[in-house]
């Protein structure tokens, strides 16, 4: 019984994700659309696009090799196995014991490998500018990540997120200034990872500055559409996990029913919309910075996340 | 069993001598590159036997030097680094075998290269392991200098030889402390009598420097960019996978067995300073590195910085009386070892077959390699992902372990040491991250995009036994990383050796960390990510069933440069090597490798082209060889006074120096 339905539970987690991820999208453009002052296009807008692209006949360059074919379908395979591993209404899904932070970060970093390769695939100048810059910035990125990782992992004693979540959860810890810091820094980093503004500008083509987007110039049809969708699962990650660990209010304990699903969903759906809410108000608010800028964004982060750990150090006198 | 190591050790001397007797004969390179492969599978067989099986009996061999006879034997460390020389040497044989045979001076040094890193780890003694360390330098310098009409080859070797020679001046006082007075060269003697006080920390300091010079730890890594790239590629895969994993068992020996268990927390910490600088420095230069050997040969600085960083956690953790710990960090270092070893080994195998078939080592110069050597550039991406540490190959599987092991820093109950391993974390991530920019770098503007010249347009693909050298290490950096939980279950030995405490693993193929509350089972994630790719890949098509339509490249819109000139078209259209170094290169090689760039631009009017100039220069150069340059240089000045010296001051001198050496004398027997 506990086995079947820590299974459906993680049949359910993944089908909920794969729905929800093109709708985070929609609703965060819709939401920045309507802070500028404009009507903004249907929340549901990205699943018409990629229903689009799917019945389009992909072009690929003549001298494109096998890696621009496959690196899509790599990159969405990773992200979906790490969006499966970031627990949303429930705790406890069957893939639990394999939710290890350092491993989501792994394969993160295989799905913008993929990204990069089929980049300069084509030996475009753009593909390469691109590949070069977004592999620049995992270099500022991951020890933010990773310090934060350090954080949880001494508070909770493991880096399993599914295990953090149930110690945050019960809230023996209390409000911390070091959980503060290491969600700030986490914030950047999912900004960073996402190409977000102040880092990258999602909606923009053709821009000098750009650097998600600019992979993607050769790629069309479902190839197209298997990058976007695995951009929008890995949104939905971030933010998935950023409520997972800093809000992890609301969310079914392992081993419970239906009936502890139904308001965990609903405490996930608010806290996501809370958060494409801010994401939405941060992007209105700020402004694109230089390309050259972005080491000293991500360096602030991990200054954050050093000094979230050393005041653990300090305060508790660990030993 | 170490019968047959004896065995495998004479039949490479034979090799050797073999191979000066067969001279320039055309069969010489298939019957010497043959007995190495045979040598080598040998090594893997009896280390695996050890691993597998009980410890043997120390072997007494029947020649030795004067004072005592020579004894091999096998302890754990020794097989697991042994299984690394085979299956490493293994494949690079087998790579030498089916390439067309280079010149008959590189023949001999090959076999005694393999004995000396055999010899060393098979040693008992303080003795024969300096003899086989020095046998491997020697070999390898002779073969760094292989190609000597070229003058920076023997620029390289030159140096090499300096560095050698500085490795050799700090071991074998380091091993002379150890001894003591009694002069015990026996492990076993050594391990009976740890050092104390200064002793011990001299040990230490000669140790990491005379190892550390071998290895290729920042700063006394400079020759290590030079010379491993201008030996031939299979010798360069060698020296990259297995010869700084040699000089890493030498470190591991002495600082982590010989000096005992009882060392204190604070030994640890100049192991992951060390460890964790060179491992971004080495990630960064790889980043900048035009040519494709050079990269990857800064690639190894920063994995065996990796490599150190776990054994000084594990010296820190074990001081600290935190037994699990130690086991953990301790097993990452091995792990990592192995599998760099193995990758490394499988991309110099690439860069050789590359250098062989398109003409150049230039990332500038190649190109497109996938359309017409499909099967190196599967291998390429294989040991390019695992030099990224991507899931689930075996790069992560050591990282992981390493990662989570630095995670644990905090448990040490000092202050100080708890913020350096947080900063040792933050380093090691991002060194990963930089490892994986450079890894893409490098198959990106070999093998993707389309040729930048005419040479390289013409490669082919390489033999069928050059193919099968290639595909052995990426089919085992497969393995490795899909069973990581097996492999270091077979180094359980090792890790008794090395923290002196039996090892307790928990069984079966998963990864844990921290009592078992992390967790990393690759084997999981393969066939989940595997089962994804098949569900998405087969409900995508059918929901979008079009063929693939090829058209010309986009491009933003420009036009295509025309292609009368290259049927490639131009390749100043591509990417360079510099302009995809210049993110990493302004953001940190401008701060930390003293990065510079210049672009001079015509001023309106002017017709000629405009040239963007970038370099950097590492630091090591300027603080470390610069100074010992103009120190030799004063030297060489004052021991040239001597010469003019009159009879009277040179009879003078000479006294002096006999009075000085009789007070010492009796100084010493007065003690």
């Amino acid at each position: 019984m506990q086995t079947f339905g820590a299974v459906l539970t993680q049949v359910l987690h993944i089908a909920l994700m794969l729905a929800a991820a093109p709708a985070v999208v929609g609703v965060v453009r819709w939401l920045k659309a309507r802070m500028l002052g404009r009507r903004g296009a249907s929340p549901l807008q990205p699943f018409r696009d990629l229903d689009k692209l799917l019945r389009k006949q992909p072009v690929l360059a003549e001298n494109a090799s096998v890696v621009s074919e496959a690196a899509p379908y790599a990159a969405f395979a990773a992200s979906l196995v790490a969006i499966a591993l970031v627990p949303s209404f429930a705790r406890g899904m069957a893939f639990a014991p394999l939710a290890d932070l350092i491993l989501l970060a792994g394969l993160l970093a295989l799905a913008r490998m993929a990204l990069a390769l089929a980049g300069m695939d084509v030996g475009t100048a753009f593909g390469g500018l691109g590949a070069a810059r977004e592999m620049s910035f995992a270099a500022f990125a991951e020890p933010a990540l990773l310090l934060s990782v350090l954080t949880l992992a001494i508070l909770a004693g493991t880096t399993n997120l599914d295990l953090i979540g149930a110690t945050f959860r019960e809230g023996a810890l209390g409000l911390r200034v070091s959980l503060g810091l290491a969600a700030m820094a986490m914030l950047a980093v999912a900004i960073a990872e996402n190409a977000r503004i102040p880092v990258d500008n999602p909606a923009t083509h053709l821009e000098l500055t750009m650097v998600h987007e600019a992979m993607l110039l050769e790629s069309s049809g479902r190839h197209l559409a298997l990058w976007e969708y695995g951009a929008a699962l890995r949104l939905t990650l971030w933010l998935s996990l950023l409520a997972a660990v800093f809000l992890p209010f609301g969310t079914a304990p392992a081993g419970s029913g239906p009936l502890a699903w139904v308001p965990g969903l609903l405490a996930w759906g608010l806290k996501m919309g809370a958060l494409c809410l801010a994401l939405a108000g941060f992007e209105s608010a700020i402004a694109k910075m230089r390309v050259f800028r972005v080491p000293e964004f991500l360096g602030a982060a991990l200054l954050l996340a050093l000094l979230a750990a050393a005041l653990l150090f300090v305060s508790t006198g660990l030993a | 069993m170490l019968t047959a190591l004896t065995l495998c050790l004479g039949l490479l001397v034979l090799l050797a001598a073999a191979a000066v007797a067969l001279g320039r004969s055309p069969r010489a390179g298939a019957i010497v590159h043959g007995g190495c492969l045979v040598a080598s599978l040998g090594f893997a067989a009896v280390a695996l036997a050890a691993l597998l099986g009980a410890p043997a009996e120390p072997l007494t061999l029947p020649f030795g030097p004067p004072w005592a006879a020579a004894r091999i034997g096998l302890d754990g460390l020794s097989a697991w680094f042994l299984l690394l020389l085979g299956l490493t040497g293994g494949a690079a044989s087998l790579f030498a075998l089916g390439h067309p045979p280079g010149p008959a001076r590189t023949l001999p040094p090959f076999p005694l290269f393999l004995a000396g890193m055999a010899l060393t780890l098979a040693a008992t003694d303080a003795f024969l392991l300096l003899f086989g360390f020095e046998l491997m330098s020697l070999a390898s310098w002779a073969l760094v200098a292989a190609d000597h009409e070229k003058a920076e080859n023997r620029a390289a070797a030159r140096l090499y030889l300096g560095f050698a020679v500085l490795a050799a001046a700090c071991l074998i006082p380091a091993f002379g402390l150890l001894a003591g007075h009694a002069g015990a060269l026996d492990f076993a003697a050594m391990r009976a009598a740890p050092p104390e006080g200064w002793q011990a920390a001299a040990v230490l300091a000669l140790g990491l420097a005379g190892a550390g010079a071998k290895a290729g730890l920042v700063p006394l890594h400079v020759w290590l960019p030079l010379a491993h790239p201008a030996a031939p590629s299979h010798v360069s895969a060698l020296m990259s996978g297995a010869m700084t994993k040699v000089a890493l068992y030498v470190l591991a020996r002495l600082l982590l067995d010989l000096c005992g268990a009882a060392q204190p927390s604070w030994w640890g910490v100049p192991l992951l300073v060390v460890g964790a600088v060179s491992a971004v420095l080495g990630a960064l230069r790889a980043n900048l590195e035009d040519d494709a050997k050079t990269l990857l040969a800064c690639s190894t600085i920063e994995n065996v910085g990796l490599i150190v960083l776990g054994l000084g956690l594990a010296l820190a953790f074990r001081g600290a009386d935190l037994g699990p710990l130690a086991t953990l960090a301790a097993g990452a270092a091995l792990l990592h070892a192995l599998n760099h070893g193995v990758f490394k080994t499988g991309l110099f195998l690439v860069a050789g077959a590359v250098l062989h078939s398109a003409g150049s080592r230039r990332l500038d110069r190649l190109g497109g390699l996938i359309h017409a050597m499909p099967v190196t550039a599967g291998a390429a991406l294989v040991g390019a992902c695992a030099a990224a540490s991507l899931p689930p190959l075996s790069g992560f599987a050591g990282e992981w372990l390493l990662l989570q092991s630095v995670l644990a820093g905090w448990r040490v109950s000092d202050i100080a040491f708890q913020v350096l391993a947080a900063a040792a974390a933050a380093l090691a991530a991002m060194a990963a991250a930089l490892a994986a920019a450079a890894m893409l770098r490098m198959f990106g503007l070999v093998f993707l995009g389309r040729p930048r010249t005419p040479r390289g347009a013409g490669a082919h693909e390489v033999s069928a036994i050059e193919r099968a050298a290639l595909l052995l290490p990426a089919g085992l950096t497969v393995l490795f990383g899909l069973f990581p939980g097996l492999l270091l279950s077979l180094a359980a030995p090792a890790l008794t050796v090395l923290t002196g405490r039996p090892a307790e693993l928990p069984p079966g193929l998963w990864l844990t960390a921290g009592e078992g509350a992390s967790g990393y089972a690759p084997l999981a994630v393969f066939l989940l990510l595997a089962a994804v790719l098949v569900a998405v890949f087969f409900l995508v098509r059918r929901r979008s069933p079009a063929a693939t339509q090829r058209g010309p490249v986009w491009n933003c819109g420009f036009i295509d440069p025309p292609s009368h000139l290259l049927p490639f078209g131009d390749p100043l259209t591509q990417p360079t090597a510099g302009g995809i170094a210049q993110p990493l290169r302004r953001m940190l090689g401008e701060s930390l490798l003293a990065a510079h760039e210049a672009v001079d631009m015509p001023r309106p009017g002017e017709t000629r082209a405009a040239t963007h100039r970038a370099g950097f220069r590492d630091p090591a150069f300027a603080l470390l060889l610069a100074p010992a340059a103009a120190l030799r240089e004063r030297l060489s000045i004052q021991a040239e006074r001597l010469r003019d010296f009159t009879i009277r001051r040179c009879l003078s001198l000479s006294f002096a120096t006999l009075v000085g050496l009789l007070a010492l004398l009796a100084w010493i027997e007065a003690r």
